[in-house]
């Protein structure tokens, strides 16, 4: 097949891409933009089978077949409380393909053959030549090594984060002097970089780059806690695009740039808007602590004698005498696997005549759209669940609102306390509503390690215990009246 | 010198592209969003095909090459299939 036809197919491809990511605007096109993106890549992938003649196919055919039954494994088991988890892993993965990638053109090019570890660290003589002519071996030097450090701090910043996810890593570890360690771990594998471009044969070099990358990954993300997740998923997810069209450039392939840079900027936007939605920097969300800003509040002076506590049977009979209900959810209730329940709650009401949506936090839960997925496994019709700014306004005209599982982003300090560390947060206005009830265990404070004034206003209700069980009580209590 | 060119502007126009597009995907198809990006960086695939090697390339190269075929289809099945899974219950009344 000639080199143009190729690549006009690779432009149907990435067409296919670009209608793909157009087809997610509206849910009710977003399966068809689902699926043509797929197409996309099958049309890619099969006219990149015939263009590689001489391909030893024994490693292809087990890499597709081992990564297929994975993949498939992976996507039909994974439950959706566990979505931030899957997410984390993907991006791992991208990041790791382009690493390996670029690796193996590295060693192509320089057609060093090392029988063993030591002998691949012999340097070698090779010409700058073997990587193009003039600027342009200097580029794909560039490029190679760019994508081998990108690459690499996606797989392991990824990891580390499935890992906190998971809950398999639950305290933080971060390297002395912080940021300042981050920094030189940077500087490092950049002066690897350039010294690589210089000698081209320099393999020691090249492991270099490889090792402070892989370690700059773990150290990034180790510092970083839960409620800060979203954050972090939505960069790694930009850095394996950018990391995917670098890997375009070292192959000079346009379908791989053309892909790779716009998952770059869907990571890049939505990192933005998680960083919006916390009124975070995100030098201060990478770097920064929390709750650095003004004096320690004592929890004992806000809460004292002045909280409410509720039977989940009282709170049926504020629902039932409600026109309108608001439920706001958060991390908590996928913890609790509360979404069905929430759901049923909802029936019940609205059989009841009340008008129910749901309110949702840009930063709920622990990646972006986190909620909206689980109250749609839930069968909740997507033009219930309302966003921030559009649920904000109709508080003052709403009669009772249930927080299940969220603390922070309602928290009033942010928007009336100033000088308060989440001060300037944008948060949902639920204190405005005539009563609030709040499902939770306890008194605890959230991620910020903030005590909560809304908890202890005149109209707010405490009800303790887990949140599946208190909204089970109260829907069956509902029911009965 | 020229193909690196006109790759950049493809690169740099399908930057303008992406924000353009990212920005009008509502928030309540984030989670989607992103893995459906997860499955588009699967495009890795290609560069894997590619960079896999030949029967006379050092095993190095060949074991790189299964790596990256391994992670980029993991990337391409898992993706699509958990974000086809995540559409349809949106896609429901």
């Amino acid at each position: 097949m000639s080199g143009s036809l190729i690549n006009l197919i690779y432009l149907i491809a990435g067409i296919l891409f670009i209608l793909g990511i157009k087809g997610l605007t509206k849910p009710k096109t977003a399966v068809r933009g689902n699926f043509l993106s797929a197409l996309g890549m099958l049309i890619a992938v099969v006219v990149t089978l015939f263009t590689i003649n001489d391909v030893d196919f024994t490693y292809v055919l087990a890499g597709v077949g081992v990564g297929g039954i994975v993949g498939v494994v992976m996507a039909l088991r994974i439950q959706m409380t566990s979505m931030p988890q899957m997410v984390a892993l993907l991006n791992g993965f991208g990041g790791g393909a382009s690493l390996s990638i670029a690796l193996a053109e590295y060693v192509t090019r320089t057609g060093i053959n090392p029988a063993s570890i030591s002998d691949f660290l012999q340097p070698t003589a090779v010409a700058a030549s073997a990587f193009g002519k003039g600027a342009e071996a200097t580029i794909a030097l560039m490029s190679i090594s760019l994508t081998v450090l990108i690459g690499a701090v996606t797989l392991t910043g990824s990891l580390v984060a499935f890992s906190k996810l998971q809950e398999l890593m639950k305290k933080s570890y971060g390297l002395p002097g912080g940021p300042v360690g981050n920094g030189i771990l940077l500087l490092g594998a950049l002066a690897a970089v350039a010294f690589l471009v210089m000698n081209p044969g320099n393999t020691m070099a090249m492991v270099a780059i490889l090792g402070l990358a892989l370690l700059l990954g773990l150290f990034l993300v180790m510092p970083i806690g839960g409620a800060d997740m979203p954050v972090v998923i939505a960069l790694l997810n930009s850095y394996s695009g950018i990391a995917a069209a670098l890997a375009g450039f070292i192959l000079g392939n346009t379908v791989l740039i053309i892909a790779g840079s716009l998952v770059g900027t869907s990571g890049l936007i939505l990192t933005r808007i998680m960083c919006v939605a916390m009124n975070r920097s995100l030098a201060n969300v990478l770097f920064g602590k929390m709750a650095a800003g003004g004096e320690t509040i004592d929890a004992g002076e806000i809460y004292d004698g002045k909280v409410t506590s509720a039977q989940p049977d009282e709170v049926a009979m504020l629902l039932e005498t409600a026109q309108r209900v608001v439920i706001v959810p958060g991390y908590g209730m996928a913890m609790a696997q509360a979404q069905h329940a929430v759901r049923e709650l909802a029936d019940a009401m609205e059989s009841k005549g009340v008008e129910v949506e749901y309110g949702i936090h840009p930063v709920a839960g622990r990646m972006p759209g986190h909620m909206n997925v689980l109250l749609a496994e839930a069968e909740v019709p997507y033009d219930k669940l309302v966003e921030m700014e559009r649920i904000n306004p109709t508080f003052e005209d709403t009669d009772v609102v249930i927080i299940i599982g969220a603390n922070d982003v309602t928290n009033p300090m942010a928007r009336d306390v100033e000088g308060s560390p989440i001060y300037g947060m944008p948060i949902l206005n639920v204190d405005k509503a005539k009563t609030v009830v709040v499902i939770k265990r306890s008194l605890s404070p959230g991620f910020a390690g903030l005590p909560n004034p809304l908890f202890a206003m005149d109209h707010t209700l405490m009800v303790y215990g887990d949140g599946k069980k208190a909204v089970v009580e109260m829907t069956t209590a509902l029911n009965q009246l | 010198m020229e193909t690196l060119i006109l790759l950049l502007a493809l690169f740099v126009l399908a930057l303008f592209l992406g924000v353009e597009l990212i920005t009008k995907v509502p928030p309540t198809l984030h989670t989607p969003l992103m893995s459906g990006t997860n499955a588009v960086s699967g495009i890795t695939l290609v560069g894997a095909l590619l960079a896999a090697g030949t029967g006379s390339s050092p095993m190095l190269v060949n074991w790189l090459g299964f790596i990256a075929v391994t992670f980029a289809t993991i990337n391409v099945v898992g993706g699509y299939l958990v974000t086809n899974r995540m559409l349809a219950m949106f896609k429901r009344k």
